[in-house]
């Protein structure tokens, strides 16, 4: 029997605040453990909780750019559950009017476009971190608690984990371009929980879900989710019923563990929050936020496609992170041929990000010395095979790219009155390859290419070499 | 009978409480009754009448996102049965948390 997966994602993206959703704590990171943190966060009797309005109006920010339907008249309401990462006893969150609902993304797997489903977006507060130790003992910190969330909602839309990268990564990219969060799934500024199960090819009804937690990186879902199908399928085709539990993903061997079997809705007792008295957004309001949504990565990708001219996959990719975008536009405006720059970023630049494991931001690199290095090459000052090692050092070391190329004595040569003599020395010594192109072998034209580029360490410019060694050839 | 003993046993659960069998008896009747008397409310009939969700007629109350410093640590640590190195010491926890789930 033949099995159709079936996929739908819970996202946490944590917004960047100065103060918490409830309390003014800092929101950020890196301070002494329990250092940020006051009675409200620890829910002390009597303490009042207030909402951060720029929480509210990031919630609503990103909601619109997933294009949800923003509700108007919306209130929080807690979540009861018992555990030692959140003194409260009890999560603020949204259960029945969430800031967002009914939106959508578009992805694209293997050249296929796909809407996928957002249910909603809800704002809840995130909880502290544990750290578990040896000894019989966790030890928590609180920091954390009270740091503003959204949690994205995906109905079950994904078919394929493939889908559900496609579906993360457009996710990541829309909320990275709104600024609400800078969405580090490594760092934990955004967390994913996948739902999935699997039913016979043709049947309507959604077969038994798992939950899978712990995927702390986008391949880490991707992998996660293809362990957890090929298991449901063994389950299944052996006859066995799939049960509805929590799978942690261990990144160590790639499987997918029982955690522990879920606990109902019902088991959270949500009620309203009596705490945060009820907001009504005005349409004002809505069109206000609206408003100051920057340029969205589906847009800029339209215009790289319509004004730049760039084709589909680069327009896509370079706009998978607003800093590989933002860097593009600005080696632009520092003179770049488009498809130049496009095909530098999306193939050197990150090549060796992902090598080194590094961000664009943390090198040396800048728009101004790789438009600068594109020009030398447009020039014909330097040949693209001698841009590499231009490339390799500004990168790594900075400067600007004409000063790098004139202090390595990196100049292409173009000049004939140079290269004729090069060409005739290399001719005088290879007759045999002569004689080989008179008789109609082309490959020789490459052996006397190859050795004359030999003699001058890379640096003559290939155009005019063929041309000259054509002419010089003819001559013998 | 308003509520079972499993059920009782199970609220207790998740609030990680465990009865003896005699408080469970006790609170299971308890808990009945409360149920019964809060069931009154049933009879009232509320056709039309709007969800509410919030008792105070306040709207839109909201603070400016400016922080300030947090409560002085050895302050809320009084009221902390241990902690080491500024992190609060419980006993091991087994599976990861439920906020943001």
């Amino acid at each position: 029997m033949n099995f159709e997966t079936v996929i739908g994602l819970e996202v946490h993206v944590e917004l960047n605040t100065n103060s918490k959703i409830f309390s003014p704590t800092p929101a950020h990171f890196g301070a002494e453990p329990n250092s940020n943190t006051n009675i409200i966060d620890w829910s002390y009797p009597g303490v009042l909780p207030v909402m951060n309005e720029r929480a509210l109006e990031f919630g609503m920010k990103a909601a619109l750019a997933l294009n949800c339907q923003i509700s108007q008249l919306t209130h929080f309401d807690r979540k009861n559950y018992f555990y030692p990462d959140n003194p409260k006893a009890y999560q603020i969150s949204q259960f029945d009017e969430p800031i967002g609902h009914d939106g959508w993304i578009e992805i694209e797997v293997e050249g296929k476009k796909k809407k996928i489903r957002i249910e909603r977006v809800h704002l809840e507060e995130d909880a502290g971190k544990n750290i578990h130790g040896s000894a019989g003992y966790s030890y928590v910190d609180l920091n954390r608690q009270g740091t503003p969330l959204i949690e994205i909602v995906s109905e079950a839309d994904m078919r394929s984990p493939e889908e559900a990268y496609a579906y993360l990564e457009a996710v990541r990219s829309v909320i990275q371009f709104t600024g609400v969060s800078d969405v580090k799934m490594e760092e934990g500024s955004m967390r994913c929980d996948a739902n999935i199960s699997l039913r016979p090819y043709g049947q309507e009804a959604f077969g038994t879900k798992t939950e899978l937690k712990n995927l702390n990186s986008l391949s880490f879902v991707k992998k996660g989710l293809a362990f957890e199908e090929k298991r449901q399928a063994r389950v299944l085709l052996s006859g066995g019923v799939i049960d509805q539990e929590t799978r942690r993903y261990d990144e160590a061997t790639a499987e997918t563990l029982l955690m522990r079997v879920k606990e109902g809705s019902s088991d959270y007792r949500y009620f309203p929050e009596p705490d945060i008295p009820k907001f009504e957004i005005s349409n004002k309001w809505i069109e206000k936020i609206r408003a100051s949504l920057p340029e969205l990565p589906q847009e800029r990708r339209q215009r790289y496609r319509d004004q730049l001219g760039l084709p589909e996959y680069d327009a896509m990719v370079l706009t998978l992170t607003k800093e590989m975008s933002d860097f593009f536009e600005a080696t632009l405006e520092n003179g770049a041929d488009a498809k130049q720059a496009s095909n530098w970023l999306m193939g050197e630049v990150s090549g060796y990000l992902n090598s080194e494991k590094m961000e664009l931001g943390a090198t040396k690199l800048t728009p101004n010395n790789l438009a600068g290095m594109i020009q030398l090459i447009a020039d014909g000052t330097i040949s693209s095979k001698i841009a590499k090692k231009v490339f390799k050092e500004l990168i790594e070391n900075g400067g600007d790219a004409k000063e790098v190329v004139e202090a390595k004595g990196l100049v292409q040569l173009s000049d004939p009155a140079q290269l004729l003599p090069l060409i005739n020395e290399v001719l005088d010594q290879n007759q045999q390859s002569i004689d080989d192109f008179k008789n109609g072998k082309d490959r020789a034209v490459g052996f006397l290419v190859g050795q004359i580029m030999k003699a001058t360490k890379g640096k003559a410019n290939p155009g005019v070499l063929n041309q000259l060694l054509k002419v010089e050839l003819e001559k013998r | 009978m308003a509520i079972s003993e499993e059920q009782v046993k199970h609220v207790a659960k998740l609030s990680k409480l465990s009865f003896s069998e005699k408080e469970l008896h006790n609170f299971t009747e308890q808990l009945g009754e409360i149920i019964d008397m809060v069931e009154l409310l049933e009879e009232v009939d509320t056709t039309g009448v709007s969800f509410m969700s919030n008792v105070t007629e306040n709207l839109n109350v909201m603070r400016e996102d400016v922080s300030e410093p947090g409560t002085d640590r050895d302050e809320l640590f009084k009221n902390i049965p241990e902690a080491e190195n500024g992190y609060i010491k419980v006993p091991a926890i087994m599976d990861n948390g439920e906020a943001g789930a």
